[in-house]
């Protein structure tokens, strides 16, 4: 199966897989360059031989067409059917993070993973990480077969040795990141029974051990409860990232996405303070923002309780008198929203987090948006218990050691001592699909599947439940790690089974009454999800808050003159576990724009004490000093960073994750502590900074930081304007014509165009959309935008077809040029999501000399690849800078084989989208609405002879967005999604359609270039707008 | 797989029906069963029924692998029948003479059971056998005629034509040539005869100098150009063919015949090709395909033992090894080209493209899969729009327009139709 699989595809998928036709256009000109460089003084003449040359063999080469081959299956499966796409539904889960998928396949290989609708937790949204997850599987570092002391060995010899090893280790402890899987649980302890019992020990890179702690103290159990953004009117975070990174950022972005939509029939949206130190994405989207010190944090905690207490009428608590913005403001509006309003914390500081329950107690929260019914799996790491282990470890008492698809050597702050343990444990064993930090100590490692190879099931939520499915032959000799653990168990059931049969008496039990397992089993796979309808009991204050508000009284200073370090998780790379994923490492930053690197984030006026200027790329490199370890780290200037603190994320310096990764970045984890009992990211003591003579560069995609005040690009109001005049802050250009002053789209060179069946266009909501940048990962996933690595970025040719811009405001005046370069201290961020505008009078067409950027019938600006000559003179007339030239050919290409893995390897090529063309070098590229999905879903009507239906086509980047910013569609369907949000009403052929939603803009509206991309005007929840 | 697109088609629709026409006279003579149901929704379900499990096999009215079908409810019971077509080996092995005759008479070919048929199905099949598909040879006739006449019209000025028109008017230039040279040595005679000045006599009587004309500047410019001309006008044409491949015929790993199998045969070319009604590939079947047939056909034109070509399928499928068949369409990777849009949207022919695929040996390309193809055929080819809802408001938009709705007239000629 496996192998016809393969060969199949190989044989009818030609396009750009075939080894030996890769051969063949690999060796094309293999003179050319090669003596070009030898003679570093050639002549013209010489040049004008090698032209003739290459002319000549030019046309030979494509003279011998190739001999291609059409290989059938022997067997076709039913349901395969070449070029025709199948889905399956999936469940993507890494250690703790969780997002229930849709697995698109091709000719039976992965090639495109979106978010399930059925999902009650994801609700059909992913983000960057699980779209990126896909190209993983395609990773030829990832191990092809099991090991044992660095040797290739096979399962029969790796079965007998662990099984017999194990017998005589004594303890078994199972290390592992929090596992979601019940039926994986149940097979570990399985696999225990047969050696007496195995102890799992959970830790989580990003630990949330404070709120389980403090719900343990405060509610008398330790569980994390279901967050309702969606319910909250007000909502306070003191450092938790919910957008981003903090337990289930997917659900907790689509749910707060659910406030912040407005509109004239609602014109309501929640409002969000945020209290933090670096500028996180969640900050960013904040109404209010206060940059604290990261030892201020628990005392603006208490002075909030204090503030609602007193409010409360109930007691307060004794607490240093601190200084914070906006606490007062937020405690009028959280209890003018009581019962409707949410307060959450970072701090992995179980006090802190006693406290913050203590806070939402007083608001009546518990019950109505934080549900502790359903409690929340997401995170089940104990970092006390760790910590024990890894003293037990290092004293040479841990008998066996299974590391189940986790790292610690990397990614824990005491990742030195595990490995300095490892050597000392009887047996080590590791189930890791690489060989990475941890694994490569092991004497044995027995790689387990890549998760879409992999039947597996969930518990992400209580009673909630979903299934993982293979939707590819396992491309190398790895083996699930549950059949690993049931085979040294010495179990003769295979995982499948196990997992079905413990469905059969769990589950099924719970969600039916009656009816055949066969069907609900089939039902459940055909769906991924499946729901209980089951809570558990709810829960009430059984601790107290005083004993906990002392405790962060005393350890929490109102006034630290020290450097604090806060460190952080990018929203791309998380917690390090998919650092080799070069799409991963390419995507910009949300608020740094920075790609290929961490970096220590100061504030402006550190920099500016210091000495230290970025211009554009260009920056200096500092050591970072605590409690004895240090860091080079490169630095870069963050408006927002609260005074004093700096920031660096995790994720960066693996040493043994692959060739993507090695070597990129520093290794933040080092500098963690964990003595406290828990994992401690606030370094607020014994942290040296000190600017290093080294310069370097970091690779952004944006250096420019604010939008210099043009009103025609970023367009905003408060929600109190707007609930005024639903146009405020509509900037609406005039341009003096025949003495009278009209709308620019009004005058035109041009006819304009006639579209008679569809006129697509994409409608983008800056209110909802966050920065997270799902949108550019499933873009580069659909479209095969090639990575080109960071020297490339620096040169200022990333690839991507979509950008999000970031703005920061500035507080210069209007006329004051230099000044408004410059952002303010703590700013207003605003996202704008950029992409080929599809311009109805557009500058590009107009200037290509050979007409290979066009006009189509359906309002697309098309771009034709094979016609094109590579003049650029279309990216110099796009006013939006979107257009993408192909300076190399990144496919095919050793130069680009490290960071560019889906066009280069045969391996990573099966990731690529075959109805999308790889670009060569030398043409322009740019966003095509994903043209590919428009004809597929116009032919599927056209078969079934019946009409395009919204929301049957859609593009990459809206089908990804967890916030439902983008919407696509048809404007000449009156009835369509986007058509009801622009209040198109008249169904009109015209290009020119009249938008009657007062906030729709389009950006540099005074060029009429007529974009058929809208935007809505950013609106702000705040009293006045402030810079 | 014949219709009246294209001219492959109907010169074959012509002959068969011809050969139906003569064969109709000699076996027309037998009585149908009345207990066979004579409705329309009969024949047609069973028309549905025998394409999917008997054409292969069998035809209505001539013998094919297996006997030709009508009338069969006048040569043997329903029942009979019935059960025979279920289960054929089982009527044999209980001594059944007539099955036992029959299997004999066509190579003991084993007939594959068709258990899953239901009664209503059985029933329907035999409706059709008797009933479907009956050619009145008069109007088969006049049908063929008017087919041919209405593709003749339709066609414009041929190729041809335009030929003979220009060959009339060269020869019609040559002869004003010789009359105007004729009118010259007439004029120059009776002006030689005239008594005139001296100037004028020199004019009369000057020689042409040839050799000046050679070396005049004109002379040389033209033929500099037309030199020039030709030489572009080959090295462009041959730069042109680069990559062009019609006409490109390789062998392939089994002499498989097209001619064989959809010629002489008409086994539908879906029944082979499975995508080609739902996706971009038409699909190279698979060896379970041929096995539907092959399992029970072991060698061509009755003859004993397994053909060497046939084993080739065996082998494949007892060593599980893929057959690995030249391709012989090739289009470059940037052009998207769908199947499914041609064939199950446009109502295009396979022939249209492929040429006469039914009489090929080997397959050749027959067509030079080129844009400026393609094109040609966007901008001739109307749009299938009837009875399809997705091209309604384009009617309605295109109504006012004289000429019938065209690819080029719904953006057929844009670029990213195929590129992107």
């Amino acid at each position: 199966m496996k192998e016809n699989k393969k060969t199949y595809w190989k044989g009818l998928e030609q396009l750009s897989n075939d080894p030996e036709f890769v051969k063949h256009a690999d060796r094309e000109f293999p003179e050319l360059p090669s003596n070009l460089s030898e003679e570093g003084n050639a002549s013209r003449r010489d040049f004008l031989k090698l032209m003739g040359f290459s002319l000549a063999a030019a046309s030979l080469a494509a003279c011998e067409t190739p001999v291609r081959k059409a290989i059938p299956y022997v067997n076709k499966p039913v349901d395969i059917n070449p070029s025709i796409p199948n889905y399956y539904a999936s469940t993507f889960a890494s250690g703790g993070d969780y997002a229930a998928v849709v697995v698109k396949t091709r000719e039976g290989r992965p090639i495109k993973i979106d978010g399930n609708e059925l999902s009650p937790i994801n609700k059909g949204k992913v983000n960057a990480i699980v779209e990126a997850s896909v190209l993983s599987l395609y990773d030829k570092q990832r191990l092809a077969g099991p090991m044992i002391a660095g040797e290739k060995s096979d399962w029969k010899t790796v079965d007998e040795q662990v099984k017999s090893k194990l017998a005589s280790a004594g303890t078994v402890k199972v290390v592992t990141n929090t596992i979601l899987s019940p039926s994986t649980e149940k097979a570990i302890q399985e696999m225990g029974a047969a050696f007496g019992g195995v102890e799992v020990i959970t830790y989580d890179p990003i630990s949330n051990y404070g709120i389980v702690k403090a719900n343990e103290t405060y509610y008398g159990q330790g569980v994390i409860p279901s967050y309702h953004f969606d319910k909250a009117k007000t909502i306070v975070s003191f450092g938790a990232d919910f957008l981003g990174t903090w337990i289930s950022p997917i659900e907790f972005a689509g749910a707060y996405a659910k406030t912040r939509k407005i509109s004239k029939e609602k014109p309501e949206m929640s409002r969000h303070y945020q209290f933090e130190s670096n500028m996180s994405m969640t900050g960013a989207n904040a109404d209010y923002r206060t940059p604290i010190k990261a030892s201020q944090s628990g005392l603006a905690v208490l002075a909030l309780y204090n503030a609602i207490a007193s409010k409360a009428g109930a007691a307060t608590v004794s607490a240093p008198k601190v200084e914070i913005a906006n606490i007062d403001k937020a405690a009028n509006d959280l209890w003018a929203a009581k019962g409707a309003s949410l307060v959450v914390s970072g701090s992995n500081d179980p006090n802190v987090q006693v406290v913050i329950n203590a806070i939402n107690e007083l608001l009546g929260n518990n019950g109505s948006t934080i549900d502790f019914t359903t409690p929340v799996h997401f995170r089940k790491g104990n970092d006390a218990r760790m910590n024990q282990f890894i003293g037990e470890l290092k004293g040479g008492q841990v008998g066996a050691v299974i590391f189940y698809n986790c790292n610690p050597v990397y990614d824990h702050p005491r990742g030195a001592e595990v490995a300095e343990g490892i050597a000392k444990a009887k047996v080590s064993v590791a189930t890791n699909g690489t060989m990475d930090e941890t694994s490569s100590l092991v004497q044995i490692v027995a790689p387990d599947h890549h998760f879409l190879e992999s039947w597996n099931d969930f518990e992400p939520k209580f009673g909630h439940y979903s299934l993982s499915q293979p939707t590819i032959s396992p491309l190398f000799d790895t083996r699930q790690a549950q059949d690993s653990f049931l085979t040294w168990g010495g179990s003769s059931s295979n995982y499948y089974d196990f997992l079905r049969m413990n469905w059969e008496s769990s589950v099924f039990t719970q969600v039916e009454t009656g009816g055949e397992f066969q069907e609900f089993w089939d039902k459940a796979l055909y769906n991924g999800v499946i729901s209980a309808n089951k809570i558990t009991a709810a829960l009430a204050p059984v601790g107290d808050v005083s004993a906990a508000a002392s405790e962060v009284a005393k350890a929490y200073k109102a006034d630290n003159a020290g450097a604090e370090l806060v460190i952080y998780t990018k929203v791309g790379i998380g917690n390090g576990t998919f650092a080799n994923n070069p799409w991963l490492q390419e995507m910009p930053d949300p608020i740094t724009k920075a790609t290929w690197d961490n970096y220590l984030t100061v504030s402006q006026s550190w920099a500016v004490e210091n000495g230290v200027t970025m211009v554009e790329e260009n920056t200096r490199k500092a050591q970072i000093t605590v409690n004895g370890k240090s860091l080079i780290v490169p630095i870069l200037v963050q408006p927002g960073q609260a005074k004093g603190t700096f920031g660096l994320a995790l994720g960066y310096g693996r040493t043994k994750a692959g060739r993507v990764a090695d070597g990129v970045g520093v290794n933040a984890y080092d500098l963690l502590e964990a003595s406290k009992g828990f994992v401690n990211f606030d370094i607020t003591s014994g942290v040296e900074i000190a600017v290093t003579a080294d310069t370097y560069k970091i690779a952004r995609t944006q250096t420019h930081q604010t939008f210099m005040g043009r009103e025609n690009v970023i367009q905003e109001a408060t929600l109190a304007d707007y609930k005024q005049d639903a146009s405020a802050g509509r900037y609406k250009p005039e341009i003096y014509k025949d003495g009278e002053f009209v709308k620019p789209s009004k005058i035109s060179l041009w006819k304009g165009h006639q579209y008679s069946q569809h006129h697509w266009g994409l409608a983008i909501d800056m209110n909802s959309c966050i920065g997270c940048g799902a949108c550019t990962v499933a873009c580069q996933v659909e479209n095969n935008v090639a990575v080109v690595g960071k020297q490339e970025v620096l040169n200022r040719r990333e690839m991507a077809w979509i950008r999000i811009d970031r703005y920061y405001s500035s507080d210069a005046a209007a006329d004051d040029l230099t000044g408004l370069e410059m952002a303010s201290e703590n700013p207003e961020v605003t996202f704008q999501p950029m992409m080929c505008q599809q311009c109805n009078n557009a500058p590009c067409e107009t200037v290509c000399p050979v007409a290979a950027t066009t006009h189509s019938s359906e309002g697309l600006n098309q771009m034709t690849y094979n016609r094109c000559i590579g003049t650029r003179y279309c990216a110099n007339n796009c006013p939006y800078k979107v257009r993408r030239f192909n300076w190399f050919k990144y496919h095919d290409n050793k130069d680009f084989a490290g960071v560019n893995i889906a066009q280069n390897d045969d391996l990573g090529k099966m990731v690529l989208n075959p109805d999308v063309t790889v670009r060569v070098r030398g043409v322009m590229e740019k966003c095509s609405m994903c043209v590919q999905r428009i004809q597929a879903g116009k032919l599927t009507a056209k078969r079934e002879k019946r009409k395009v239906q919204d929301g049957e086509i859609n593009v990459a980047c809206a089908v990804a967005c967890p916030t439902d910013a983008l919407v696509f569609g048809d404007m000449n369907d009156p009835n369509s999604k986007v058509s009801q949000l622009l209040k198109i009403e008249e169904n009109s052929t015209s290009a020119l359609k009249e938008v009657a939603e007062e906030r729709a803009y389009h950006v540099l509206e005074e060029i009429n270039v007529s974009p058929n991309v809208w935007y809505f005007t950013k609106i702000r929840n705040k009293e006045k707008n402030e810079a | 797989m014949l219709s009246k697109r294209s001219l492959v088609g109907i010169r074959l629709n012509f002959q068969t029906l011809a050969v139906l026409f003569f064969m109709l006279i000699g076996v027309s003579a037998y009585a149908v069963d009345p207990a066979v149901a004579n409705s329309d929704e009969a024949i047609s379900a069973g028309k549905t029924v025998f394409n999917a499990n008997c054409k292969q096999c069998h035809k209505l009215d001539q013998k094919s692998v297996g006997p030709a079908l009508r009338g069969i409810s006048d040569r043997r019971p329903i029942e009979w029948a019935k059960s025979f077509i279920k289960n054929s080996q089982a009527v044999i092995a209980s001594g059944d003479a007539y099955a036992t005759a029959l299997y004999k008479e066509y190579n003991n070919t084993v007939m594959p059971s068709h258990e899953f048929l239901t009664d209503d199905d059985l029933g329907n099949l035999l409706a059709y056998i008797e009933y479907g598909d009956k050619v009145d040879p008069n109007a088969a006739v006049a049908g063929a005629e008017g087919a041919a006449t209405g593709t003749g019209a339709g066609g414009g000025i041929p190729t041809e034509y335009l030929t003979v028109i220009l060959g009339v008017l060269v020869l019609v230039l040559l002869l004003i040539l010789v009359v105007l040279g004729l009118i010259i040595s007439v004029l120059t005679k009776y002006l030689n005869k005239q008594p005139l000045a001296e100037d004028d006599q020199e004019f009369i009587s000057q020689k042409t100098d040839i050799g000046k004309i050679f070396k005049s500047d004109a002379f040389i410019i033209v033929v500099t150009a037309l030199v020039v001309a030709l030489v572009a006008k080959t090295a462009l044409d041959g730069l042109y063919s680069v990559g062009v491949q019609q006409g490109y015929a390789p062998a392939q790993p089994i002499a498989f015949s097209h001619a064989l199998h959809a010629g002489q045969y008409e086994i539908a070319c879906q029944y082979c090709h499975t995508g080609v009604e739902i996706g971009k590939s038409a699909n190279i079947p698979s060896p379970n395909i041929c096995m539907n047939c092959h399992m029970h056909i072991q060698n061509v034109g009755g003859k004993e033992g397994i053909s060497p070509e046939i084993q080739k399928i065996y082998d494949a499928v007892d060593n599980n090894q893929p057959i690995e068949w030249v391709r012989v369409h090739n289009l470059p990777d940037l052009a998207y080209f769908n199947h499914s849009q041609h064939v199950a949207v446009g109502g295009i022919e396979c022939q249209t493209c492929h040429g006469p695929i039914q009489e090929m040996e080997v397959v050749a390309q027959h067509s030079s899969l080129t844009m400026g193809w393609c094109i040609d055929c966007h901008r001739q080819t109307e749009i299938a729009a009837e009875g399809n809802a997705y091209y309604d408001k384009l009617v309605q938009l295109h109504s006012d327009s004289k000429d019938a709705l065209k690819v080029k007239d719904i953006g057929g000629l844009e670029c990213a139709k195929c590129h992107y």
